[in-house]
């Protein structure tokens, strides 16, 4: 069996007409995992034995002649802030290196039902702080396209373990670009979905008016397959709206005619490396010629969406991650001091890495008294003022198209030591986050050095079904 | 501009405990990162009102029903410190002499 062209469909076309057990193909994608993790470090665990159990369950059930489901028995891997009830899910943080969830995160959950089959927990930067998965506890992720660059970041992991053919589909999260980044870097697809659309219950929380959770797979259709079962309202998570849930995957193959695409000048501006202008464009000029309409629009606030970002972001992430204290849950400090207060503080200055501290501390600054006005509220009308240039774009065009990240995959420990060098990599995929609207990240293309290049196809809230279209067109041309 | 007191003062606030060549550095880098948000100073936000909700969800109310997701044991098991009479015991809040 060859698992390199395997698709989520090709998958249950296979064992249903048992071309190969459930059971054979779990052990090609562990192998290939385990072969793959030595070389690039995708995976914080390989849950072989989980793995294995459920590929029985699955083979039971065909044996049985029972039904099964599109994803029963799709190989996967789940980033490790993501709650997995009895395996460790560590945030990549030494913090919680010990740490195993007794419940499972709403979209893991699902998944389960589904029948997935978890090949294992996927490496990041630690509390999805970072750009590059080189701020993990457990090491940096490499590039599978050249070991010496990044995977991206926060979901490094994620991105890098669909790229390596180590499963079919990935979780990742998105706060400021942490899926469409690795995506882009990696050459894969992945999906920042709607502010809302997919529970986050069960997942350690950053900030929590940016955080989403979605889907990485190898070609827009498994990523729709996918959002099928992961989308929609969930009572553990209040901030998923009763918004129904399309068929993603029924809504593919749609012509496109008439579509008007808008292309956000700032974002194909001279910062731009000129072969990631280049592949976009080429792709832009695809989607014309299947009778989509485009347009030069102007979102002129984007240059201070990352200033916006890391005030709102380190705000909220100093007061969600304030529960670390390593009482109830997190690892004991070596010195665990005399009184309650310094274990308080050891606990934490020796858990928590340099980002984090770093992001805690902005965080704790901006929102101290006599600050909070001068930063917080300034961002969050920033903010509104982000999300009125979105709202006036999507009344001219249906869709936005620009370059998913300004260059290609960078060398690891280029950008290490400059906090500020690594923020400015997620200048064009902080502002939807910001305003909280959906964006899909598409490979378009590869540098003249071998590294992939992405696209990102943005749309307003809750337009999923047409983001994924437009990818699935685009990847047949 | 963050000086090392600026930030030992923080690092206070936040419960972090620092080595004094992590208080350096990262007043440097602090300084650095406060420099660049700063630039929001340019951008006229009179009349606006802030955005913490993107989707435009308020007062999300449900049922006073208990759903358990897991039961008291199996969270006491997440923690490394001690326990007693199915409490985790932490150390004493007063210092005493």
């Amino acid at each position: 069996m060859d698992i390199k062209d395997l698709t989520i469909d090709k998958v249950q076309k296979g064992l249903i007409e048992k071309e190969f057990s459930c059971l054979e193909l779990t052990e090609s994608f562990l192998e290939k995992a385990k072969n793959e993790n030595e070389k690039l470090n995708i995976y914080i665990t390989i849950t072989d034995k989980e793995a294995l159990e459920q590929a029985k369950i699955i083979d039971d059930k065909i044996s049985a002649k029972e039904k099964i489901g599109v994803l029963d028995g799709v190989p996967c891997a789940i980033k490790d802030l993501i709650n997995t009830k009895g395996v460790l899910s560590t945030s990549a943080s030494k913090m919680l290196s010990n740490f195993v969830p007794p419940y499972d995160a709403t979209v893991v959950k699902k998944l389960r039902e589904s029948g997935m089959v978890m090949i294992g927990k996927t490496n990041l930067d630690e509390f999805a702080c970072g750009s590059s998965t080189e701020y993990s506890y457990f090491g940096p992720t490499k590039n599978p396209y050249n070991s010496d660059y990044t995977a991206g970041g926060s979901s490094g992991g994620s991105a890098a373990a669909v790229a390596a053919g180590t499963c079919l589909y990935s979780l990742g999260t998105d706060t400021g670009g942490s899926i469409r980044e690795p995506a882009s870097f990696c050459g894969v697809a992945g999906l920042k979905v709607t502010y809302g659309r997919v529970s986050r219950s069960g997942i350690s929380a950053l900030s929590s008016s940016l955080d989403t959770v979605g889907p990485f797979a190898k070609n827009v259709r498994d990523i729709a397959h996918v959002m099928n079962v992961i989308a929609g309202r969930d009572v553990n998570d209040s901030t998923t709206p009763d918004v129904s849930v399309p068929n993603y995957v029924a809504n593919l193959n749609k012509d496109i005619k008439n579509l008007k695409i808008g292309l956000p000048k700032e974002y194909f501006d001279e910062g731009i490396d000129a072969e990631v202008k280049k592949s976009v464009e080429a792709a832009i000029k695809k989607l014309e010629g299947q009778g989509a309409h485009i347009e030069i629009v102007s979102l002129p606030m984007t240059k201070y969406a990352i200033a916006a970002y890391y005030i709102i972001m380190p705000a909220e992430l100093s007061a969600n991650l304030a529960r670390y204290d390593s009482i109830r849950f997190g690892l004991k400090p070596e010195n665990a001091g005399e009184s309650l207060e310094d274990y308080y503080f050891n606990a934490r200055g020796e858990g928590f890495g340099d980002e984090i501290k770093r992001r805690i501390m902005i965080g704790t600054y901006v929102l101290s008294a006599g600050y909070y006005d001068a930063y917080y509220k300034k961002a969050q009308k920033v903010r509104t003022k982000i999300i009125e240039e979105f709202n006036d774009v999507f009344k001219k065009v249906d869709v936005l198209i620009g370059p998913t990240v300004p260059g290609p995959a960078f060398k690891l420990g280029e950008k290490l030591n400059d906090p500020l060098q690594m923020y400015l990599v997620d200048s064009l995929t902080v502002p939807m986050n910001i305003a909280g609207v959906p964006a899909l990240n598409v490979p378009c293309g590869m540098t003249s050095g071998g590294l992939p290049i992405g696209m990102q196809i943005i749309g307003p809230h809750f337009s999923e079904d047409k983001l994924l279209n437009i990818g699935n067109i685009y990847e047949q041309l | 501009m963050l000086s090392e007191d600026d930030v030992k003062h923080v690092a206070k606030l936040a419960r972090l405990r620092l080595s004094s060549d992590e208080i350096k550095k990262f007043s440097g880098q602090l300084s650095e990162i406060l420099k660049y948000i700063e630039q929001l100073d340019e951008v006229n936000t009179q009349g606006l009102e802030e955005t913490s909700q993107v989707t435009g969800l308020e007062n999300i109310t449900q049922a006073d029903e208990v759903f358990k997701k897991c039961d008291g044991n199996s969270l006491l098991l997440c923690s490394s410190l001690p326990k007693e009479r199915k409490q985790i015991l932490v150390k004493s809040v007063i210092k005493t002499e």
